[in-house]
């Protein structure tokens, strides 16, 4: 009993449902970016709820440029974007997109391995709304996105030293600063 | 500033403008608007703030040329503790997120757990839960327009929301003995099972609340200020809409046709007959005539789930997941080590990850666990559709005066809660 289980109140047999489709795309997809996708995980050989599609940084623009507007894919919908820190393993970190296909009522993720001071292509020119999302991801785990015009911290001050959804960083702690953020005047121009 | 009125003369030529005003924009825009530039700090303490929000605004008279959005005040490092609290411990910090639907935050959580352990509640536990998330929806949309209208001034049509809303939260204390805070959800089952006639309480305030809501209608929906207030204002389209991830009654107001109850059903929504409002202009009279719908649409699925709940269990009967009864727990050393072990250590959940969302009171709630076994979350990311939404506030208020800035703030519904996490 695990994720793989269909719980009819919670999406039920979904992956039953659409397997087809899911193998139909992932063919699709390996054929078109053979050099860019390192592998795919798909229920139920893997405990995860919908088919994970690992690419490489350098194919990763292109990769969901494609899956946006393809017909047949059409995941127009970013429904997510963050991080997930896998520390001590090597690569340390996992970027993941969980999308949404609003026309097809499909989800797929995709996701990029990186290491400790490598960095991904920001997503801002497929979808406008990844801005903030990677500056939350930059703010918390310290992943860099080449391309992203304004790669500031967004939650935490931007005094903070250290990425607090690091697995290494302490879970307790403080930082204090008496003055607040000020305005910048810059940002408005 | 001369490019907002060249190139968009649309904003400046609306009919809520008296036409003497538009004489100022015909002059030559360099003697005049220069000098009138200037930046406002609007936030993070203001009234006009729904929440702990900052907005730092460059204006051209009355005019936003451009702004920056700040946000992340009320931080209280959520997905660090995910890590670092079992599940079951977890359950009272989802209450924090969207503090006005609390107890569908409680749903979502706990269903995003039960998909990871493949565990199930019973038909009633599901029930309750379904009547739980309408009920806090409503509430959350009623603090919406409510809040909308009362930043515009129309101070009685929030005062007949926010009745009905006090009557919803006494409903809700029957049910788990908080009114904001609830933790009434737990991985498998409830707190405890709804009070005797809960049911047919909830379905005479729904009865009651859409006729409050018919007068609330017509209160406001045809007054003539409310209408030159809103229509027209801090359009976003669908593209746009599509492109900042908006989600919820905000994209159905732009005329995004989604809504999750109906396209991934979870819980019962299946059995329940509802209609999905969507409108085509996306500018905040629709943000508000949407959710006026969406309160109807939802009273009605309260009153046909209040038809179909039966008396039953609650609780799931997996082991792993269920608390022990305190009969057992007092009675027996196995029950009581059953209950240590539950509180202390907490459950394990097997390796996998899953992206669970429902439809909450703004949009997409999404809840993305990854597991490694073990009695934590080894990654808990909590998609939030306010971050989101507070994202496309910039490009939505360009070209925009501050005042109705106020209008789309309010019509977006922004909670801090959810939003810094």
């Amino acid at each position: 009993m695990d994720v793989r289980t269909p719980i009819p109140t919670n999406g039920g047999d979904w992956q039953g449902r659409f397997k087809d489709g899911w193998s139909e795309q992932l063919a699709q997809l390996k054929a078109r970016f053979a050099a860019d996708i390192v592998e795919t995980h798909v229920p139920p050989e893997y405990a995860t709820d919908v088919p994970i599609v690992f690419v490489r940084p350098q194919g990763l623009v292109s990769i969901l440029k494609f899956m946006r507007s393809e017909p047949g894919f059409e995941y127009g919908f970013l429904a997510d974007l963050t991080a997930v820190d896998h520390h001590p393993d090597e690569p340390r970190f996992e970027v993941v997109y969980n999308l949404y296909s609003l026309a097809r009522k499909w989800r797929i993720r995709v996701k990029v391995r990186v290491n400790e001071g490598e960095s991904v292509p920001s997503a801002i020119t497929v979808w406008p709304g990844a801005n903030w999302a990677e500056r939350e991801v930059w703010d918390m785990f310290g992943i860099k996105f080449a391309g992203h015009p304004d790669l500031r911290r967004i939650l935490m001050d931007e005094r903070w030293e250290g990425h607090p959804l690091r697995k290494d960083y302490p879970l307790r702690g403080y930082q204090i600063y008496p003055t607040p953020e000020q305005v910048k005047p810059e940002l408005l121009e | 500033m001369s490019e907002i009125s060249r190139e968009n003369p649309s904003q400046l030529d609306r009919a809520s403008w008296p036409a003497q005003y538009n004489v100022h924009f015909e002059k030559d825009p360099d003697d005049l608007w220069d000098e009138s530039r200037m930046i406002v700090n609007i936030g993070p303490s203001h009234p006009a703030m729904h929440g702990a929000l900052r907005m730092v605004a460059r204006l051209n008279g009355e005019i936003i040329e451009k702004s920056y959005c700040q946000f992340g005040y009320t931080h209280r490092a959520k997905e660090k503790l995910g890590e670092n609290r079992t599940y079951h411990q977890w359950v009272v910090y989802s209450d924090r997120l969207n503090y006005c639907s609390a107890l569908i935050n409680n749903v979502a959580y706990a269903l995003s757990v039960e998909r990871l352990m493949g565990v199930e509640t019973p038909a009633r536990g599901t029930w309750i839960r379904m009547m739980c998330s309408e009920l806090a929806r409503i509430a959350d949309h009623l603090v919406c327009i409510g809040i909308n209208a009362v930043d515009l001034g129309a101070f009685s049509f929030f005062l007949y929301g926010f009745h009905q809303r006090e009557e919803a939260y006494t409903l809700i204390e029957k049910l788990c003995g908080a009114r904001l805070t609830t933790s009434y959800t737990r991985i498998g089952g409830l707190m405890h099972d709804a009070p005797d006639g809960w049911e047919k309480e909830v379905k005479a305030w729904a009865l009651r609340t859409r006729e409050v809501i018919d007068e609330m209608d017509r209160l406001l929906t045809g007054n003539q200020i409310w209408r030159k207030r809103t229509e027209g204002v801090a359009v976003f389209n669908k593209e746009q809409c599509m492109d900042y991830s908006y989600s919820g009654p905000n994209a159905r107001a732009a005329g995004v046709d989604s809504d999750l109850r109906r396209d991934q059903p979870y819980l019962f929504y299946r059995e329940v007959e509802f209609d999905v409002p969507v409108a085509k202009n996306g500018d905040v009279f629709d943000r508000y005539a949407i959710r006026l719908e969406e309160i109807r649409q939802s009273l009605n699925i309260l009153v046909q789930c209040a038809e179909k709940i039966r008396k039953g269990p609650v609780w799931s009967e997996d082991k792993r997941v269920r608390i022990p009864d305190k009969e057992v727990v007092f009675n027996t050393m196995e029950g009581l080590i059953h209950h240590f072990k539950y509180f202390m250590t907490g459950f394990q959940v097997p390796a996998g990850e899953a992206y669970t969302c429902v439809e909450g009171g703004n949009g997409e709630l999404g809840m993305y666990i990854v597991s490694k076994g073990g009695p934590m979350a080894h990654r808990l990311r909590i998609r939030g559709p306010s971050v989101w939404h507070f994202q496309g506030l910039t490009p939505m208020c360009e070209g925009v005066m501050v005042a109705d800035m106020v209008a789309a703030l309010g019509s977006i519904n922004i909670i801090a809660g959810e939003l810094d996490r």
